[in-house]
C-alpha cells in the first residue's frame, strides 16, 4: 500500500548518564532522540525506517493526540527491539531497518511526538546512533474506479453499416490485421536475454590505462 | 570494509598500470592474422611456448593482501591501549561474529564421530561392507535421480572418486548443452583475436606455481586453456552484484570519459594474483574436456573462490575465515597461541596462504578433493579455517619447541602427508576443552 513521508524534526541526541558527564570515565550507554512533527497534524503512523549505526537495542515511546482535555502521556510502543544480536560484534551494526505499525504494542492512530531510546551496553564502541530516520504515514487510498457506462452496460448488437462498393470486407481485413499484430507481439515477447558476450566496442579493444574512479 | 576494498583495488590498478607503462606493453592488443593462426595451431600445447616473462611480476601475492587485512580498523571501535576483555591478540582487529566450536559442531554435524566419512571409513583396515559400499550405492541412486539438493547433502560425507565428477556437476548445476560448448569456443576465438597483458600474468603464474608442482605440472596446457578463456568471459561480471569488489574500468584509446566507450579490463573483471591458477589445477583431475572443466571452474569461482580475495564481512569471506581461525586457536590452544605470539610467529601469517588458496597445492590431491567435497556440501568456506586450526593442533607439540617464525614455518611447511578428515573430526568432536 502506498505510504507518504512525513516531514519531521529530529532533535539532537541526549545522553542519559548517572553523574557528571565530564568527570565520569565511561561513555553513555543510553541515548534519547526526540522526533517532533511541527507542521503536520496528528497522523496515523505506518512505518519507521532508519539506518542503524551500532545501536544494540531500541525502544520507542509515542505521545498521541487525545480529544479530551487530559494531557497526552507517553506510551511505550516498542520495547527493547534487538538490532544487534551480539552487542560486541559487528552483526547488524550498520543495517537498514524498517518497523511497521503491526510490530508496535499500541495503536498508532494519532501520533504527535516520538521518542527513540537507544541502548548500547557494550563498551567497545565509541559512539552509536541511528541515521537517516524517516517516518511514513498511510498514503491516500487509491480511488475506487467507476467504469464508464458503455463498458458496464454494453449496447445490444448493432447491424453493421452496409458495405461501400468496391471495398473489401472489413471483418476479413480486421482479422488479418489481428493476426499480424499477434505475430509482432510474439516476436517482441521472445526477446532473448542471453548475453552476446562482447567485451569490445565495435571490434576495438585498444585501451588506455585503467582508470581509478 | 567497502572503503578498504576500494583502496586495495586502487593499489592493484596502480600496480598494473605501472607495469604497463614500464614495460611499454599495451593492456590489450589485437593479434595480427599470422599470429592468430599460429596460436590456433598451438592451442593444445601452449605450455611448450616459452615467452620471455622475466620482466613480469605478479600483481600481488597473498602476503600483500594479508597486510591490508591486518590494517583493517573500524573507526568506531575502541582500540584502547589497555588490554580489555575483547582485545584481539591475533592479527585481525575487526570484531566480526564468528562461530564457536559448539556452533561449528552443529553446523558440521555430518562430520561427527558417529557418522561414516569417506576419508576415514574407506581406509583399507575398515571392511567396505560397514560403510563404503552402502555410501557408493546411495551415490549412484542420487545420480540416477539427478537430485541436486540430495547430492549436496550426500557429499557432506565425502564423494566416491568414481562419482565425484558427476556429483559436482549436479551440485553446481552445470549442463553440457551444445550452447555451452559453443560459448566456450567463442571465448577461445576471443583469446585468439586479442592479446591481453593479463595473459602474460597468467602465463607467469602457471609457470611459477602449477608447473612446479609434482601433481599438477601435467595439466599445464589445460590451465592455459581455462584461464585465458576465463579472463575473456563477460558473464563473470554478473558475480560483482554480490561481491564487495568492483571490476576495473577503462576507456577505448582517445575516448577517455565517454561512457559509450567504457569497457571492463580484463573482460571478466578479475585480475589474477600469484597462485590464482591453483584454483583450477585440482579440477583437472576430474574433468578432461576443456569446456566442461571451464564451466565447473567458473561456477566454483563465482560461488566460492572470489570470497577468498575480496574484503567483506560475509561469514565465508576471507576476513571472517582469518578471525575464525585465530579465535579457534586462542580458545582451544591458548598455550600454543601465546607461545607463537611471543616468538613473533603469529599463526595467521603461516595459515593465511593455505586459506587463500583453499589448501590447493599444500595437501595431497585426494585429500584436497575430499575437503572441497565438504565446501560444496556445506556451501561455506568455514571448513578451511577449521582445518587450519586442526593442523596447528596436530603439530602443536613440535610447534611448542620452536623459537622463531622461520622454524615454525618449517614445521608446517609440508602438509602433503596429512589426512584431512581425521584431523577435522578430532578437532571438532574429540578435543577435550
Amino acid at each position: 500500500m502506498s505510504r507518504v513521508s512525513v516531514p519531521c524534526h529530529v532533535k539532537g541526541t541526549v545522553a542519559l548518564q548517572v553523574g557528571d558527564v565530564r568527570t565520569s570515565q565511561g561513555r553513555p550507554g543510553v541515548l534519547v532522540i526526540d522526533v517532533t512533527f511541527p507542521s503536520v497534524a496528528p497522523f496515523e503512523l505506518q512505518e519507521i525506517m532508519f539506518k542503524n549505526y551500532y545501536t544494540a537495542f531500541l525502544s520507542i515511546r509515542v505521545r498521541q493526540h487525545t480529544s479530551a482535555h487530559t494531557p497526552a502521556e507517553w506510551v511505550t510502543c516498542l520495547r527493547d527491539y534487538c538490532l544487534m544480536p551480539d552487542p560486541h560484534s559487528e552483526e547488524g551494526a550498520q543495517e537498514y531497518v524498517s518497523l511497521t505499525k503491526s510490530q508496535m504494542l499500541c495503536d498508532m492512530a494519532s501520533v504527535t511526538e516520538l521518542r527513540l531510546i537507544l541502548r548500547q551496553p557494550s563498551p567497545l564502541w565509541l559512539s552509536f546512533t541511528v541515521e537517516e530516520l524517516q517516518i511514513y504515514q498511510q498514503g491516500p487510498k487509491s480511488p475506487s474506479m467507476t467504469f464508464p457506462k458503455w463498458l458496464s452496460h454494453p449496447v445490444p448488437f448493432e447491424q453493421p453499416a452496409p458495405l461501400l462498393e468496391g471495398l473489401p470486407d472489413p471483418s476479413k481485413i480486421s482479422s488479418e490485421v489481428q493476426q499480424m499484430w499477434a505475430l509482432t507481439e510474439i516476436v517482441r515477447a521472445s526477446h532473448t536475454s542471453t548475453r552476446i558476450g562482447r567485451f569490445d566496442v565495435d571490434g576495438c579493444y585498444d585501451l588506455n590505462l585503467l582508470s581509478y574512479t | 570494509m567497502r572503503k578498504a576494498q576500494g583502496s586495495w583495488e586502487k593499489r592493484i590498478l596502480k600496480s598494473l598500470n605501472s607495469m604497463c607503462t614500464e614495460l611499454s606493453i599495451p593492456l590489450a592488443r589485437k593479434r595480427p592474422a599470422v599470429e592468430q593462426k599460429e596460436l590456433l595451431n598451438k592451442w593444445n600445447e601452449m605450455g611448450t611456448d616459452e615467452p620471455d616473462l622475466s620482466l613480469f611480476r605478479p600483481v600481488y601475492a597473498p602476503k600483500d593482501f594479508l597486510e591490508v587485512l591486518i590494517n583493517l580498523r573500524n573507526p568506531n571501535y575502541e582500540n584502547g591501549d589497555s588490554l580489555s576483555f575483547r582485545t584481539h591478540l591475533g592479527l585481525i582487529q575487526v570484531p566480526l561474529k564468528v562461530k564457536g566450536i559448539p556452533e561449528l559442531k552443529e553446523f558440521f554435524v555430518e562430520l561427527s564421530l558417529t557418522t561414516g566419512q569417506l576419508g576415514i571409513d574407506d581406509s583399507t583396515q575398515v571392511p567396505p561392507e560397514l560403510f563404503e559400499n552402502e555410501h557408493v550405492r546411495i551415490g549412484q541412486k542420487v545420480l540416477a535421480e539427478q537430485d541436486s539438493a540430495a547430492a549436496q547433502q550426500y557429499v557432506r560425507q565425502g564423494s566416491p572418486t568414481a562419482l565425484r565428477a558427476e556429483l559436482w556437476t549436479l551440485i553446481l548445476n552445470i549442463s553440457s548443452q551444445p550452447e555451452d560448448i559453443l560459448y566456450y569456443e567463442q571465448l577461445k576465438t576471443n583469446v585468439i583475436q586479442h592479446d591481453l597483458l593479463v595473459d602474460s600474468l597468467i602465463y607467469k603464474d602457471v609457470k611459477l606455481t602449477a608447473s612446479n608442482d609434482d601433481y599438477y605440472f601435467v595439466f599445464e596446457d589445460y590451465l592455459y586453456q581455462v584461464l585465458l578463456c576465463f579472463s575473456r568471459d563477460t558473464s563473470v561480471l554478473g558475480h560483482f552484484a554480490y561481491n564487495s569488489a568492483s571490476p576495473p574500468k577503462s576507456y577505448i584509446r582517445g575516448k577517455l570519459g565517454l561512457e559509450e566507450y567504457a569497457v571492463f579490463y580484463p573482460p571478466n573483471g578479475v585480475i589474477p594474483f600469484h597462485g590464482f591458477s591453483m584454483y583450477v589445477a585440482p579440477l583437472c583431475f576430474l574433468y578432461h574436456e576443456p569446456s566442461k572443466l571451464y564451466q565447473i571452474f567458473r561456477e566454483m569461482y563465482v560461488r566460492f573462490f572470489f570470497r577468498l580475495h575480496s574484503i567483506s564481512s560475509h561469514p565465508s569471506g576471507i576476513v571472517s575465515l582469518c578471525l575464525l581461525f585465530e579465535t579457534l586457536l586462542q580458545t582451544y590452544l591458548p598455550q600454543l597461541f601465546y607461545h607463537l605470539r611471543e616468538i613473533g610467529a603469529q599463526p595467521l601469517r603461516i595459515s593465511f596462504k593455505w586459506m587463500v588458496r583453499a589448501f590447493s597445492g599444500y595437501l595431497a590431491t585426494d585429500q584436497l578433493l575430499l575437503l572441497w567435497d565438504r565446501i560444496l556440501g556445506y556451501n561455506s568456506l568455514e571448513i578451511l579455517a577449521v582445518l587450519a586450526a586442526a593442523v596447528f593442533a596436530f603439530r602443536a607439540v613440535n610447534l611448542m619447541e620452536v623459537t622463531s617464525l622461520a622454524a615454525a614455518e618449517a614445521v608446517l611447511a609440508d602438509l602433503s602427508t596429512l589426512k584431512v578428515m581425521p584431523l577435522l573430526q578430532i578437532f571438532l568432536f574429540a578435543t577435550v576443552t
